[in-house]
């Protein structure tokens, strides 16, 4: 019997089309459109104007405050706006544009290919500095800027070091890829970050649906004291941070808690490539592996694409969009929010480009809540979905805050699970909204 | 036999009055007094419990009205002014003095005239669709017509025009009692005053994007030209974030801004038929002239019948695009 965690959880189809082809570099786009907030926290504040001459890899925003990241730009050639442009849903947020003109690199940055150890004796602080610099964040979706996480308050005490190899989510294989291909600088990475935590030991976890990753990896890490692989039982999320920590540690994070309130940092697999990249061989992060997949997609790849690239050129070079189109999603199925915007760009957090087709994303129309409490059999966080539900409709979030809706982690375990088809995960992300408003407001 | 039915029914009886007992005791003991005039202002309120005075339900704003010397701050928007000097006549203190007011849609971005761009199939909410994306048109502002308005009307007053997609305000039935604004996760209604005969002029966009990208969504977006601020005679119109708009309190109704908008996003509603005049030369006066819609305009012929509001720039596909 393997290792996952133990309250609720789905298995969805896994359909990982993509899971055979090599990570494939995408050819440079003719305008990148790169947005100034590809994380969670405040957005960078821009430091080039309209005209500008940019080189790739230089720095084009720079972090505003604690919980912020740096943001460089992906490519050479000249900015033509710093200005408002509509995101993946159509909002617009401020981003900047620049017309492509080649791959000119920032001096410094060391651009070969071949895997380099990092120098030894690296201070964890000056570790730490270049994932700053670098503009490093959480590449598993959530985009929280890596640094932050690996400032560990002095109250508390990081004990083991957490690599998320999971990735739950059907269809996405980037990190399962990445694993394949870039095991190397993946456990550089991962050394790298222990240093910088000044932990001992680190777990990679990886789903037993990743034979040729868990093996591949468990070959590199052989005698290797400090690194161990664990293989995991196939269960969605167990991608989820608290859900891992559960499977691998046995330990449970508490109720609006934080990993490290157990002793543990959770880092995604591409991220500790990002920290090789970033502190060995001082390249931001401008670029990141997308998985372009879906049922109607002619070659489901794996593409390294430079952050703001627009996603319609990544499906034309898988084949183009096919006519049974029904929903473009970013991300996976589960979590992922459908692209209305095809011409938004690739962003750091942009780990997959999903087209469904017209009778899979259809949703089917909704009945009345039975109380079958499958929601509740689901729910990873042990909350009670139906019952959220109910009062986000109604609008009562104090309520809603009673029921834990804070705790949510919006894995979509319910509305994939719910007989009647509600829009469970609808209503309980608008009331876990609201709710973080009255947190906010109490607070000052 | 007869014994056990005797004792049986003199224990209850005692036991009741042994409980009567304590209950007045109690009573007593815990008495709270109330002033008495809570109930009978309660009874002067509409009793509709909507909570648009800021208190919980009537009985809420009747204590307040009670108890609070000065009263000028408090008002009831379903009851009106009339309620109100009852209430204030009873009590013996000055009313409140407010206009009246009526709750205005303030998008005018029907199918024809936003495209939509996207089919949404999220639940059927407008603040689900608001919390993960545009919407179905590109309009980062306007309205969604899921009709979040609708269902928190207790009175039943607002309804989604299916053609327009838009949602329709009775003013016969709308009491201003602000539910729908605070409903709203675009904040696109708001409570405006009712007007001398009903009639008003308002901006009827609240895009805060630039022209150039509101009009390229939407053809009957505000697009911060000013034109309505340089011609309005009584400096009622400011300019700010992209936006005009139009200070209901200041507006003297004049209706100069109204052919000179460029995008027909200024609406006039309940005004009569505006009467042909010969072009005074004046760039002006020829808008005036293609907007010769109005005499035919629903709202404007039928003031009595109760046409809802919002329905006036509805009919103006004649008119030339590129008056910009």
């Amino acid at each position: 019997m393997s290792r996952t965690f133990k309250i609720g959880g789905v298995h969805p189809h896994e359909n990982k089309l993509s899971r055979g082809a090599a990570i494939e570099i995408f050819p440079l786009p003719e305008m990148v459109t790169v947005p100034l907030s590809q994380h969670i926290g405040a957005p960078a504040v821009p430091a080039v104007v309209k005209g500008d001459k940019v080189k790739t890899g230089q720095l084009i925003a720079s972090a505003a405050g604690f919980v912020s990241a740096n943001i460089h730009s992906p490519v050479s050639g000249t900015v033509i706006s710093v200005d408002q442009v509509p995101d993946a849903g159509n909002i617009r947020r401020p981003a900047v544009t620049i017309k492509v003109d080649g791959d000119q690199w920032e001096e410094g940055i060391d651009t070969s290919a071949d895997f380099r150890k990092a120098e030894t004796g690296l201070d964890p602080a000056e570790i730490t500095r270049r994932i700053a610099e670098g503009g490093i964040v959480g590449m598993g979706g959530a985009t929280f800027p890596t640094q932050v996480k690996l400032s560990v308050p002095p109250t508390k005490k990081a004990q083991f070091l957490l690599i998320n190899g999971v990735e739950c989510e059907p269809y996405l294989t980037a990190d399962h890829r990445l694993m394949l291909e870039k095991g190397e600088e993946l456990l550089e990475g991962v050394k790298l970050l222990a240093r910088a935590l000044g932990v001992e030991k680190s777990f990679i976890g990886i789903e037993k649906n990743k034979p040729d990753a868990i093996e591949h990896l468990m070959k590199l890490t052989v005698g290797d004291p400090q690194i161990a692989v664990i293989p995991l039982k196939v269960k969605y999320p167990q991608g989820g941070e608290k859900q891992l920590i559960e499977a691998v540690t046995k330990r449970q994070v508490p109720p609006g808690g934080l990993p490290l309130d157990v002793g543990v940092v959770v880092q995604n697999v591409g991220t500790a490539v990002a920290v090789y990249q970033a502190v060995v061989k001082r390249k931001p992060l401008i670029e990141r592996v997308v998985t372009v997949t879906g049922k109607g997609i002619e070659r489901p790849s794996n593409l390294l694409v430079r952050v703001g690239t627009p996603v319609t050129s990544l499906i034309a070079h898988c084949g183009g969009l096919p006519a049974s189109a029904g929903k473009v999603i970013g991300g996976g199925p589960m979590m992922g929010r459908a692209i209305s915007n095809l011409e938004s760009p690739v962003t750091k957090g942009t780990s997959g480009i999903l087209v469904m087709n017209d009778n899979e994303s259809a949703r089917k129309p909704s009945q009345a809540c039975i109380k079958c409490a499958k929601c509740v059999e689901v729910c990873p966080m042990n909350l009670e979905p139906y019952m959220l539900y109910k009062l986000g409709i109604r609008n009562m979030f104090p309520e809603m805050e009673e029921y834990y809706a804070t705790d949510c982690i919006e894995c979509g375990s319910c509305s994939f699970t719910c007989p009647a088809s509600l829009p469970l995960l609808d209503y309980i992300r608008l009331g876990k909204g609201e709710v973080m408003k009255m947190i906010r407001a109490r607070k000052n | 036999m007869i014994e056990i039915l005797l004792y049986t029914v003199l224990t209850l009886c005692l036991l009741g009055a042994v409980a009567a007992m304590v209950l007045y005791l109690v009573a007593r003991k815990f008495y709270v007094y109330e002033d008495p005039r809570i109930d009978q202002v309660e009874n002067l309120l509409p009793l509709a419990n909507c909570g648009g005075c800021g208190y919980p339900g009537c009985r809420g704003l009747a204590d307040a009205l009670v108890k609070n010397d000065d009263i000028t701050s408090l008002y009831c928007p379903v009851g009106g002014t009339d309620t109100m000097n009852r209430v204030a006549a009873f009590l013996g203190k000055s009313a409140p003095e407010k206009e009246p007011q009526i709750a205005e849609v303030r998008c005018g971005g029907s199918c024809g005239k936003r495209p939509r761009i996207s089919i949404y199939d999220g639940a059927y909410s407008c603040a689900v669709e608001h919390s993960l994306y545009s919407g179905e048109t590109g309009c980062n502002y306007g309205c969604l017509g899921k009709g979040d308005c609708v269902v928190v009307c207790n009175f039943d007053a607002i309804a989604v025009n299916p053609e327009t997609g838009i949602p329709e305000v009775d003013p016969a039935k709308c009491t201003a009692c602000g539910a729908c604004v605070r409903a709203c996760p675009r904040a696109i209604m708001e409570l405006r005053k009712k007007g001398v005969k009903d009639r008003r002029v308002w901006v009827n966009c609240i895009n805060r994007d630039k022209g150039a990208v509101s009009r390229k969504l939407c053809t009957v977006s505000c697009i911060a030209c000013g034109k309505c601020v340089k011609t309005c005679p009584f400096e009622a119109i400011t300019l700010q974030d992209n936006l005009a708009y139009i200070d209901p309190y200041k507006c003297r109704l004049c209706r100069k801004c109204v052919p000179e908008c460029p995008t027909s996003a200024i609406s006039e509603i309940n005004f009569p038929p505006k009467k042909e005049t010969p072009a005074g030369g004046g760039k002006g006066e020829g808008n005036a002239a293609v907007r010769v819609k109005d005499p035919t305009s629903p709202s404007a012929t039928s003031v009595s019948d109760g046409i809802p509001a919002g329905s006036v720039g509805e009919s103006d596909g004649n008119r030339p695009p590129q008056q910009a």
